[in-house]
């Protein structure tokens, strides 16, 4: 417990890096698999702007990238990562994996939250006129918006499980915290205080998320 | 010139089976929708009538044929100038296709946001509509807080609010409880005779066909079999698939098995007299039948109202002397169909 106070600076320092990582990660794995997500959507057979060639191509891509272990794809990522981000390790480096492998499950999350929506809602819109993309902006997302927030709040919480790794490629953490200070130098209180914060976050990622969605619909 | 015209509409859709026969859902259907009318049109499910219907908003794209919409050629017409023209059909659904995350004022003002009409507009037009559908006290609810009627009146003011031409109706009343079929099937009629506004209406169901309906299509297996005055169909179907809907709104000639029921039953000999609008009256031929000393009871049958005017089989057991029964009914027989069941 003493050697937890000693620390004290530095287990606030690891607490930020985990929420720098999971915040930025979000807004670009986020993004990304939501565009990923709704190409998947519109250009499926029967849907808005049907493309075989532009589903079937991103269906693929993410099929292929998907079952590869985060810790296998990090390294795998890494040349890209210097030419995007200018280095191939740290925080930044696993910013930049993580939002990568977030998109392409984002992708898939949205593509199935999409598909919840009412095929007979869409076709009332399109007898009134809308054009595709007006119809995925004002029928498809809203009606979908939900079950999108409890998307997104799954993937959050499975963000802040994947940056404990961040370690890996000298990055920082909760997780590198609770390695370094914690698994190596034998002192499982430091590991079980960098585990207790990690379910704080998980626990509030949650509640908000819960919270937000009942919100939206209403019940 | 009618409205909607279509000519040897065919719509096909690709087998599911590799190299199989493609599936003819609509084959060689003419049809001639004038303005004013609510054209029925009825059929079991895989009839092909859904799919008829979505060819006039062009929802589907017909696979031949001609469809002529207030005088303009919509087959392969391009994507955008069928989006301006669906904002003059109207569209409503079995399953209501409500916006659930939009009020009911949101889900009426969008298809006037689509028209991109100004928002004061907007606004006032959509109170008009509420107004006329009866659920103004409505207009902050969503419509998960509706009852089924209540959903489909919201989808009435909806499809009404670019003021259309034409409304199409897809088993708007299927999924509705008798007594909210009714209030649902006023509001049409009120639609029709109030807004003038042209409607084909697409059902299962023969009473709904009945209550709304001025014209009436029979279709089966993706073609229109009859079609004509609602009146004249239900008085006198001609092709078996019209005879049995027909039969199940309206009790004409007893079948085999209800007549040996009849004659358990009943004493002397049974016949069937078949009324017609502007035939003999009913009174004259049971006066007739008096006159003769007969006794006579009413075993079957029933007349029916449609738009005004009746029609219907009624069925008696008359008891007499034989001579005198046959000299009544071929008195009677000059003037009404009487065929002698039993």
């Amino acid at each position: 417990m003493d050697r937890l106070f000693e620390l004290g600076g530095e287990f606030w320092v690891a607490a930020a890096e985990t929420l720098y990582m999971v915040a930025l990660t979000l807004l670009f794995g986020g993004i990304l698999g939501l565009l990923i997500g709704i190409a998947l959507y519109t250009t499926r057979p029967g849907s808005l702007t049907e493309n075989k060639v532009v589903f079937n191509v991103v269906n693929v891509v993410i099929n292929f990238f998907r079952p590869i272990p985060f810790i296998i794809f990090i390294p795998a990522v890494q040349p890209l990562a210097r030419l995007v981000v200018g280095t191939g390790i740290g925080n930044n480096a696993l910013i930049f994996a993580l939002s990568l492998a977030a998109s392409f499950a984002i992708g898939r999350i949205v593509e199935q939250n999409l598909l919840t929506v009412s095929p007979g809602v869409v076709e009332a819109a399109r007898a009134m006129g809308a054009g595709p993309f007006r119809i995925l902006r004002t029928v498809v997302l809203p009606e979908a918006l939900g079950p999108l927030i409890l998307g997104y709040t799954f993937v959050i919480v499975a963000i802040i499980d994947m940056t404990a790794v961040a370690g890996y490629i000298g990055g920082g953490g909760l997780g590198n915290f609770a390695l370094v200070y914690g698994y190596r130098q034998f002192e499982p209180v430091i590991t079980w205080a960098a585990v207790i914060l990690i379910v704080v976050f998980v626990q509030v990622v949650q509640f908000l998320g819960n919270w937000l969605a009942r919100k939206v619909l209403r019940r | 010139m009618p409205l909607v015209a279509l000519r040897d509409v065919t719509k096909t859709y690709p087998s599911p089976e590799k190299g199989g026969d493609p599936i003819v859902a609509v084959d060689g259907v003419s049809l001639d929708i004038e303005a004013g009318d609510v054209y029925g049109i009825i059929g079991y499910s895989g009839a092909g009538k859904s799919t008829l219907v979505r060819l006039v908003n062009a929802l589907e794209p017909a696979t031949s044929g001609s469809i002529v919409v207030d005088g303009r050629d919509i087959t392969g017409m391009p994507e955008r100038e069928l989006r301006s023209l669906r904002l003059g059909i109207g569209m409503i659904f079995q399953q209501f296709n409500l916006f659930n995350s939009k009020t009911v004022r949101a889900n009426v003002a969008y298809p006037l946001k689509v028209a991109g009409r100004p928002k004061a507009e907007i606004d006032s037009r959509v109170d008009e509509l509420l107004d006329f559908v009866g659920l103004a006290d409505k207009a902050r609810s969503y419509p998960d807080q509706l009852s089924g009627g209540q959903k489909q009146r919201v989808g009435v003011a909806r499809a009404l609010a670019t003021s259309p031409q034409i409304l199409l109706a897809d088993e708007a009343t299927s999924a509705l409880d008798p007594e909210t079929t009714q209030e649902v099937l006023a509001l049409l009629k009120r639609v029709n005779r109030d807004l003038g506004i042209t409607m084909i209406v697409i059902t299962h169901e023969m009473d709904v066909i009945q209550s709304i309906a001025t014209k009436v299509a029979v279709m089966d297996s993706g073609r229109v079999v009859e079609n004509g005055d609602v009146f004249e169909v239900f008085s006198d179907p001609q092709r078996p698939s019209s005879q049995r809907f027909v039969s199940t709104v309206v009790k004409g000639i007893p079948s085999p098995a209800e007549l040996e029921v009849l004659r358990e039953r009943h004493e002397g000999r049974i016949v069937t007299i078949s009324f017609r609008d502007g035939d003999a009256s009913q009174s004259s031929v049971f006066l007739d039948l008096a006159n003769a000393g007969l006794e006579f009871e009413l075993v079957y049958g029933g007349i029916n109202d449609i738009q005004g005017r009746a029609f219907g089989h009624l069925t008696l057991a008359i008891r007499g002397a034989d001579a005198a029964t046959d000299a009544a009914l071929r008195r009677i027989a000059e003037r009404v169909d009487v065929t002698e069941v039993a």
